[in-house]
């Protein structure tokens, strides 16, 4: 295929992903603004006002990043997981298999239309925050990159997971087990200096708290982790599950048999 | 000329050991309107799979317009076009849109996908039905849009796996006619089908697979000819207790107490009605039992079960 070949071949993909989560908005798009707003008026306002002061900023302040990072993640996540293990069940994916789509084009396709969901909730969450607290920008292309990198990333898992899913459980095992507790640990709502040395140190080990922190880092100045060493742990991950998801598409793991 | 396709030496032995595929060999010339039949699990819709990179092939070679699909899958992929024999498009989404994103696929743009979209929906007799989703169309309907969505990109290689399973005479006839014309306009189709009647009214060549192996390889008029005995059905004015005795002509009652009476190729069927015009038989009517192609087709298979020690439990 030619370059403007493959770019359309692309797009197509990426679009085909924004109509599906545009279509079924009720269900993509309107849960996790119904949910931030009822963080934000519980666990800011009402909760909130008790805390008082946390990394020098008022709680609500301090949890609006994480809270955008959770929806972003999450929202990345599910949207490569279902729309491609749906694809496989209904046995729609056979179409891009009999194409000449090579496989990373396939992969940069879902994980772009991840992350339009996810970056796209996450804008909406943010605008959400603007009734409740004042954002500020301490660092735009650490916020950004962050941001960006995070969803990139989580919209890779989803790929993965969607390709070794074999029933619908399958599926919502790791969001439920695995990302939910992940990001409750960390970070969104404290600050890892709460904790006892010991659990400190347990934190340190949870990938999350790194993206959760960087993307603090950029719109407050204050992380519990160095946000370079952040944007380096996201990268790392990047590649590793870019890699892993490029070996299994080229197998046909789950699509092929 | 190239030929559309060529298969070498392919084998397929699936994870649980089954070996679907034993080595099969198959050409088919560019321009050929081809047919692949055997029974059910015979390793039809494998080969297709493997060609059309839906299944991965143990061993062997595929060339699609000389394009090897080891070195070249891409080029390979874009001079095919697949029908598949289970509907697998998303139920939710639009027909025109179904359509253009597989031409998007192809590296098609937009414009120029929607146009031939609707080339081939109005073709097919889909183009008032654009805006709907997939999952309110009839049976028929959903067959003829993955035949539109397998043209979009305008392929020189056409494969359809039971393209007319479940479709009703009406539209198998319209849909035979469109094959007609797309293979009279330079397409080469490979199918296979359920029904011996459409490959004996639709192709040329003719290959005949079980087992893994491919039992038979020529034209159609070669493996018509290879046929010796016709199987007529004789009904008479008045019913029979016993089939009759007739020199040359081995008969016997079936199961509704008409006549089936073999006819060797040559004999003619004059002999047969002068016999039963001595005996006293008047005969009313009188029709083919099954249509040529698939006398010789159950033949062969069981035939080739007979010698694998196997039962014949469907055929095509």
């Amino acid at each position: 295929m030619t370059p403007h070949a493959i770019f359309t071949a692309f797009s197509t993909i990426v679009v085909r992903e924004i109509r599906r989560f545009t279509r079924i908005w009720a269900q993509t798009l309107l849960p996790p603004a119904v949910t931030m707003t009822l963080y934000f008026i519980i666990f800011g306002n009402l909760i909130g006002s008790r805390i008082g002061q946390m990394g020098g900023f008022d709680y609500m302040s301090f949890i609006v990043p994480g809270l955008i990072m959770m929806s972003v993640i999450t929202s990345s996540y599910a949207n490569v997981v279902s729309s491609f293990f749906s694809m496989k069940f209904q046995r729609s994916i056979e179409e891009l298999l009999v194409s000449p789509v090579p496989n990373w084009v396939i992969l940069a396709g879902y994980v772009t239309g991840g992350m339009a969901r996810g970056l796209g909730i996450g804008l909406i969450v943010t605008l959400l925050s603007l009734a409740f607290t004042q954002l500020s920008i301490h660092n735009l292309p650490m916020m950004v990159l962050t941001v960006f990198l995070t969803s990139a990333l989580f919209a890779l898992g989803g790929f993965i997971n969607a390709m070794l899913a074999t029933k619908f459980d399958d599926i919502s095992i790791v969001p439920t087990f695995v990302l939910t507790p992940l990001t409750y640990l960390g970070g969104v709502f404290y600050s890892i200096d709460l904790l006892p040395g010991f659990w400190q140190g347990v934190s340190m080990a949870n990938p999350i708290l790194y993206m959760v922190n960087g993307f603090r880092y950029g719109i407050l100045g204050v992380s519990d982790v160095n946000p370079f060493v952040s944007l380096g742990m996201i990268l790392l991950f990047i590649s590793i599950l870019a890699f892993i998801a490029l070996r299994m598409l080229a197998r046909g793991k789950g699509i092929r048999h | 000329m190239t030929n559309a396709l060529e298969i070498e030496g392919l084998t397929k032995t699936y994870g649980d050991g089954f070996q679907a595929l034993k080595g099969i060999d198959l050409h088919v010339a560019e321009g050929d309107f081809f047919a692949l039949l055997g029974p059910n699990g015979a390793g039809k819709s494998t080969t297709l799979g493997i060609v059309c990179s839906l299944v991965n092939k143990t061993e062997g070679k595929v060339r699609v317009f000389g394009y090897d699909t080891d070195t070249h899958l891409s080029d390979a992929k874009l001079n095919l076009g697949v029908v598949p024999q289970e509907f697998n498009f998303n139920q939710f989404e639009k027909v025109v849109d179904i359509v253009t994103t597989q031409a998007g696929y192809y590296g098609i743009p937009l414009k120029q996908a929607y146009a031939s979209a609707e080339k081939y929906l109005k073709k097919l007799g889909l183009w008032d039905k654009r805006d709907t989703p997939a999952r309110m169309l009839s049976g028929g309907m959903k067959r003829r849009l993955m035949i539109a969505r397998a043209l979009v990109h305008e392929p020189k290689l056409l494969i359809l796996d039971e393209p007319t399973a479940g479709v009703d005479i009406e539209l198998r006839r319209s849909m035979w006619a469109f094959l007609e014309e797309m293979n009279r306009q330079g397409t080469t189709i490979i199918l296979t089908t359920h029904y011996l009647e459409e490959a004996e009214a639709l192709c040329r060549n003719i290959a005949i697979i079980d087992h893994g192996k491919i039992l038979k390889n020529t034209s159609k008029k070669a493996l018509l000819q290879q046929l010796s005995v016709e199987t007529f059905v004789l009904d008479t004015e008045e019913p029979l207790d016993v089939a009759p005795e007739l020199t040359s002509f081995p008969a016997r009652l079936d199961g509704e107490g008409a006549l089936e009476v073999e006819v060797e190729k040559g004999l003619g069927l004059n002999q047969v009605f002068v016999q039963l015009e001595q005996l006293g038989i008047k005969v009313v009517s009188m029709r083919t039992k099954a249509n040529r192609l698939e006398e010789l087709f159950i033949r062969m298979v069981e035939e080739n079960a007979a010698d694998s020690g196997q039962s014949v439990e469907g055929v095509a």
